[in-house]
C-alpha cells in the first residue's frame, strides 16, 4: 500500500494535522492509519463516556463525510507495529506494509501501571480508549465501590463521575496531593476538599502495597497495612509516549519521540506531534506537553511542514495549560503557576474557601497563572506568556483584575 | 450588552452577554467571538460540541455535547468564548442567526455586522479570469478588484484596459500563461469606451452575447479618456465602464490628474516655496457620469466589497442594453506613501470620512446612498494615514473638510430630491 501523505494516530494531533495538509495539498494522497475501529473521537471525553453524560456514538470528531470530502483515506483497527525510515515504509501489526513520502507518528500515551504486587493477577480497568471508557461504564453498573489509583486529571475526572453514578469511590495518590502537576499544594487542597464533600475518599501520600483479586472484586493494601475492598480498580497512574514500536527504525527517542521546532524527528520526512513527541519547552529542554491544545498546535505545525507549506512557523515551546471541570466548579492553570518561591520570581496569592488565585511573575513578567472559580481566559494568558509581555506598568492592576486586564491587553497588544 | 442578554436569556443580568465591552484607555474595545476562519476552540473541543457552520461561517455550540471542559476558552486568544458563573457554562456569539440584536440596539452606528466573508462561499470556486503573477505593486487593490470583478462577470467577456496601471501589471495578453484568459485589448488613452462599444457592437452581429468591460485608470476616463467615455454614455451604449481611481498618474511618475485631490502630492504638484501640493478641486467624475444618459452609475470601495457586488451584479445586467458606469476608488500605497498593509484601512476612512461617499443612480429613481455614514469621522483622520497629504497646513486641511462637507450636502440634497421623488411615484 501507499499514500504520499501517512498519518498514524486519530485523535486531535493527527487530525489537525491531516486538517493542515489539505490546506496547502488538495489532492495529495492522504491515509490516516488508526489503531482503534471507531471514528475518530478524544481521550479526554471518556471520563464523560464513563459517567454517561456523553454516548459513544456522539463524540466522533470526523465523521465518514469529511473524510470522503476531503479525500482522506481512514483506516480504522491498523495498529503500527515498525517503521523503517530508510525504505520509507511502515508494517502493520497485520503484516500489511505501506509506503509514505512523507509521515506523521502521533500515537498519543499509554497508560503506566505502577510496580504493585499482584496487579497482574487481578482485573483491572485503564482509562485510555474508548472500549476502556464503555467497559469500565458496564462494570459501574454492577459495582458499589471502587478504587481509583492515581490522582491526576483523568484519575480525578474518573472519580468524580463513578461517583455521580453513586459508587462509593476511593482515590490512593502516591504524592501529596491531587493533581501535583498542574497546581500547588493549596489549590490542590480546596479541590480534594470539594472531593471529600462529595463523599469521595482522598487518601495522599500513600502507596498501594499489594492487590489481591476477591469473589467479586478485590483488596488493596496500602503500605500502613490500611486494607480497602472493592468492586473495581481503575489505575490511572499516568502515561507514557506510545514509542515501543520505533525500537530499531533509528528514529531518536527520549521519554517521547524527539522533535525539532518543525516537529522533525532525526529520520528524514518522517515528523511527530501531540502527546508521543517531546519537543522545546517554553523555557528550555525538551518536554512531553501531554494537553489537547498542545497536539492541536504541534499537528498543525506537522501538517503544514509536511505539505511544503513555506509558511510554517516554528514551535515557540511548549506552555502548560490546563482547565479542569469539577463538580460545576472550575480551575484553570497557564504556565508555570505551580512555582515555589525563586530567585527574581514575584508570587501573588490569595486563598479563600473555594475561590483561589495564583500569579507568579518573573522579572515583570508573567509566567503563570492559576485561579479556581476566579474565571481567566486561559487563552489570553497563554499569549501573555508567549508573547513575553511585560506587565510592570500594569502589575497592580492585573494582579487586582487579571481577566479584564488581560482583556485590556489583547485589546491593545494582538485584536 | 443588554441587549444581547436580553437576546439570549431575558434578562437584564450583563453576564449572560456574549459581546463584552471593556473600557482601553479613553475608548471602548470588545472582546467578542470573531468567528475564525480556522478556529482553534474548535480544533480544542473533545467533545464535538464546537463546529464551523460552513453556510453562516458562525462557529456552533451544542449544548448537548458539551461537558464543560472548559479547553475551548484555552485555545482562544480574544476572549470569545467565556465561562460565566451565572451562566453556567461557556458561551459565545452565534451572530443571532444573521440580526444580530447588538447591531439594532446600538445607536450610533459603532456596531455592524458585516457579510463579506460569504462573497468567499458564493464566488470562491468561479474560474479566476486573470492568470497568476500580476506584477502590481505591492498592496495595491486593484488587483483584488479586477479578480473578484472578472470572477462575477464571468468568461463571456472582452476587455479593454487602456494605458495605465491596469495594463501595468500584465493583465493584457491573451495565452492562456499570462494576463487575462478572456479577450483583453490594449485600446489607447483616448477611445476605450468608443472602441469598446465598436468591438461589442460586432459581437452582437455575429450573435455572441458577451459583456464589454473597461478596466481604466482615471486618466483614461476623467482626462484624456473623457471625450469618449462621454461620448459612449451620451449614447447610452452597452458597455460596463470601471473607473479605478488613484487619483492621479501612477504607474508613469505619479502625476496629477483631473480627479487629483486639493492639497495633494504628486510630481507636478510638488510641494515647495510657490505650491503646496495640487492647488485646485478634484473634479467629481461619477457626479459627471449621472448627467449623461447612463443606464447606471455607482460608486465602490474595495474595503465594502459586499457593496460592491450588488453594485457590479446590477451593472453587469445593465451593461446588455446600455452604460453602466462604476467608480471604484484605488488608494496607492507607492504613490501617495502609506504602507501597503494598510490599503483596506485607508478605503475605509476614506468612506468612514465622507471624503468619498458610497452611492448609486439609476435615470427615474435619482441618487441614493447604499453606506451613508451619518457620523463621519474628521477628514483629518483619514488624510494622516497618507504621505501625500503630509505637509498640509491646519488651513489646507480645514479646506479640504470644508469641500467634503459641500460635497457630501450636495449627495444628500440629490438623495433627498430622489426619495421625494421616489415618494410621490409610489403614490
Amino acid at each position: 500500500m501507499r499514500s504520499k501523505y501517512i498519518v498514524v494516530g486519530s485523535s486531535h494531533a493527527a487530525l489537525e494535522a491531516a486538517t493542515a495538509i489539505r490546506l496547502v495539498d488538495p489532492d495529495g494522497g492522504l491515509t490516516l492509519l488508526s489503531r482503534d475501529q471507531r471514528l475518530p473521537y478524544s481521550p479526554t471525553i471518556l471520563p464523560y463516556v464513563v459517567s454517561g453524560r456523553s454516548q459513544p456514538d456522539d463524540v466522533t470528531l470526523r465523521g465518514a463525510a469529511y473524510f470522503r470530502d476531503n479525500k482522506i483515506a481512514f483506516v480504522p483497527g491498523a495498529s503500527v507495529a515498525a517503521v523503517d525510515p530508510a525504505q520509507a515504509s511502515l508494517r502493520l501489526a497485520s503484516g500489511e506494509t505501506w509506503h509514505y513520502e512523507r509521515l506523521l507518528i502521533a500515537t498519543g500515551a499509554a497508560p503506566v501501571l505502577p510496580p504493585v504486587a499482584g496487579l497482574e493477577d487481578v482485573p483491572f480497568h485503564v482509562l485510555r480508549s474508548m472500549d476502556d471508557a464503555v467497559k469500565l461504564r458496564a462494570a459501574i453498573g454492577a459495582a458499589k465501590s471502587a478504587i481509583v489509583l492515581g490522582a491526576g486529571l483523568i484519575g480525578m475526572h474518573a472519580a468524580e463521575n463513578m461517583r455521580k453514578s453513586k459508587i462509593a469511590v476511593t482515590v490512593i495518590e502516591m504524592e501529596a496531593h491531587a493533581l501535583q502537576a498542574y497546581f500547588e499544594p493549596e489549590a490542590s487542597t480546596i479541590i480534594e476538599r470539594v472531593f471529600a464533600a462529595n463523599g469521595i475518599r482522598m487518601l495522599m501520600r500513600q502507596t498501594l502495597r499489594s492487590v489481591a483479586e476477591t469473589g467479586d472484586g478485590c483488596i488493596a493494601t496500602l503500605a500502613d497495612g490500611t486494607t480497602i475492598a472493592a468492586d473495581l480498580l481503575l489505575v490511572c497512574a499516568g502515561v507514557k509516549p506510545n514509542i515501543g514500536f520505533l525500537d530499531g527504525s533509528g528514529i531518536e527517542t527520549g521519554s517521547g519521540i524527539l522533535v525539532d521546532d518543525l516537529m522533525r524527528t532525526n529520520a528524514p520526512n518522517v515528523w511527530a506531534a501531540g502527546d508521543v513527541a517531546q519537543a522545546r519547552g517554553f523555557w528550555g529542554g525538551k518536554v512531553v506537553n501531554g494537553i489537547l491544545p498542545n497536539a492541536v498546535e504541534q499537528g498543525r505545525i506537522a501538517g503544514l511542514g509536511m505539505a511544503g507549506d513555506p509558511g510554517v512557523t516554528a514551535f515557540a515551546g511548549a506552555v502548560p495549560l490546563n482547565t479542569y471541570g469539577f463538580f460545576g466548579q472550575q480551575a484553570v492553570s497557564v504556565g508555570r503557576a505551580g512555582e515555589g518561591a525563586g530567585a527574581g520570581l514575584e508570587i501573588e496569592q490569595s486563598v479563600g474557601d473555594r475561590a483561589y488565585r495564583r500569579i507568579v511573575f518573573e522579572d515583570g513578567h508573567l509566567i503563570g497563572i492559576a485561579t479556581i472559580n476566579d474565571f481567566v481566559d486561559a487563552g489570553i494568558m497563554a499569549q501573555l506568556i508567549r508573547r513575553r509581555t511585560d506587565l510592570s506598568a500594569v502589575k497592580s492592576q492585573f494582579i487586582a483584575d487579571p481577566k479584564q486586564t488581560g482583556r485590556q491587553l489583547m485589546s491593545q497588544l494582538w485584536r | 450588552m443588554t441587549a444581547c442578554a436580553q437576546e439570549k436569556a431575558r434578562t437584564d443580568d450583563l453576564a449572560h452577554s456574549r459581546i463584552r465591552i471593556l473600557q482601553n484607555g479613553a475608548g471602548v474595545e470588545l472582546a467578542l467571538c470573531r468567528q475564525c476562519a480556522d478556529p482553534i476552540c474548535v480544533m480544542n473541543c473533545p467533545s464535538g460540541a464546537l463546529t464551523k457552520n460552513a453556510d453562516t461561517g458562525v462557529i456552533d455550540w451544542a449544548a448537548k455535547k458539551c461537558v464543560d471542559c472548559l479547553l475551548c476558552t484555552a485555545g482562544c486568544a480574544y476572549a470569545g468564548i467565556v465561562y460565566e458563573a451565572a451562566v453556567g457554562h461557556v458561551s459565545k456569539c452565534d451572530l443571532c442567526d444573521g440580526e444580530p440584536a447588538c447591531v439594532s440596539a446600538c445607536p450610533r452606528e459603532a456596531l455592524e455586522l458585516r457579510t463579506a466573508a460569504r462573497i468567499f462561499n458564493a464566488y470562491a470556486d468561479k474560474e479566476d479570469l486573470f492568470c497568476r503573477g500580476l506584477a502590481a505593486c505591492h498592496g495595491c487593490n486593484s488587483e483584488l478588484l479586477i479578480r473578484h470583478t472578472m470572477r462575477m462577470v464571468g468568461p463571456d467577456a472582452v476587455v479593454a484596459a487602456p494605458p495605465g496601471c491596469i495594463p501595468g501589471m500584465g493583465t493584457v495578453g491573451y495565452n492562456g500563461q499570462t494576463g487575462a484568459k478572456v479577450p483583453i485589448f490594449h485600446s489607447l488613452l483616448t477611445n476605450t469606451a468608443t472602441m469598446l462599444a465598436g468591438v461589442k457592437t460586432q459581437y452582437d452581429r455575429v450573435g455572441r452575447d458577451v459583456t464589454a468591460i473597461a478596466l481604466a485608470g482615471d486618466g483614461g476616463s476623467a482626462d484624456a479618456g473623457f471625450q469618449s467615455l462621454s461620448g459612449a454614455a451620451e449614447r447610452n451604449d452597452p458597455i460596463l465602464f470601471i473607473c479605478v481611481d488613484n487619483e492621479g498618474y501612477m504607474n508613469t511618475g505619479m502625476q496629477s490628474s483631473g480627479v487629483t485631490p486639493y492639497g495633494s502630492w504628486t510630481s507636478t504638484t510638488p510641494v515647495g516655496g510657490a505650491m503646496q501640493g495640487k492647488r485646485t478641486e478634484a473634479k467629481n467624475l461619477p457626479l459627471i457620469m449621472t448627467m449623461h444618459n447612463c443606464s447606471y452609475v455607482a460608486t465602490a470601495s474595495t474595503a465594502f466589497l459586499e457593496d460592491y457586488y450588488v453594485k457590479l451584479a446590477k451593472a453587469i445586467a445593465v451593461a446588455k442594453t446600455g452604460m453602466a458606469y462604476l467608480h471604484v476608488y484605488a488608494p496607492c500605497p507607492t504613490g501617495w506613501r502609506f504602507p501597503s498593509a494598510m490599503t483596506t484601512q485607508v478605503c475605509r476612512m476614506q468612506v468612514r470620512t465622507n471624503f468619498i461617499a458610497l452611492w448609486e443612480y439609476e435615470p427615474g429613481h435619482g441618487l441614493r446612498f447604499t453606506h451613508p455614514v451619518e457620523r463621519p469621522e474628521p477628514v483629518v483622520n483619514y488624510l494622516k494615514l497618507i504621505g501625500k497629504y503630509k505637509h498640509l497646513s491646519a488651513e489646507q486641511a480645514a479646506h479640504i473638510q470644508n469641500t467634503v462637507d459641500d460635497k457630501i450636502a450636495y449627495l444628500r440634497q440629490l438623495s433627498a430630491m430622489a426619495a421625494a421623488r421616489r415618494g410621490v411615484a409610489a403614490q
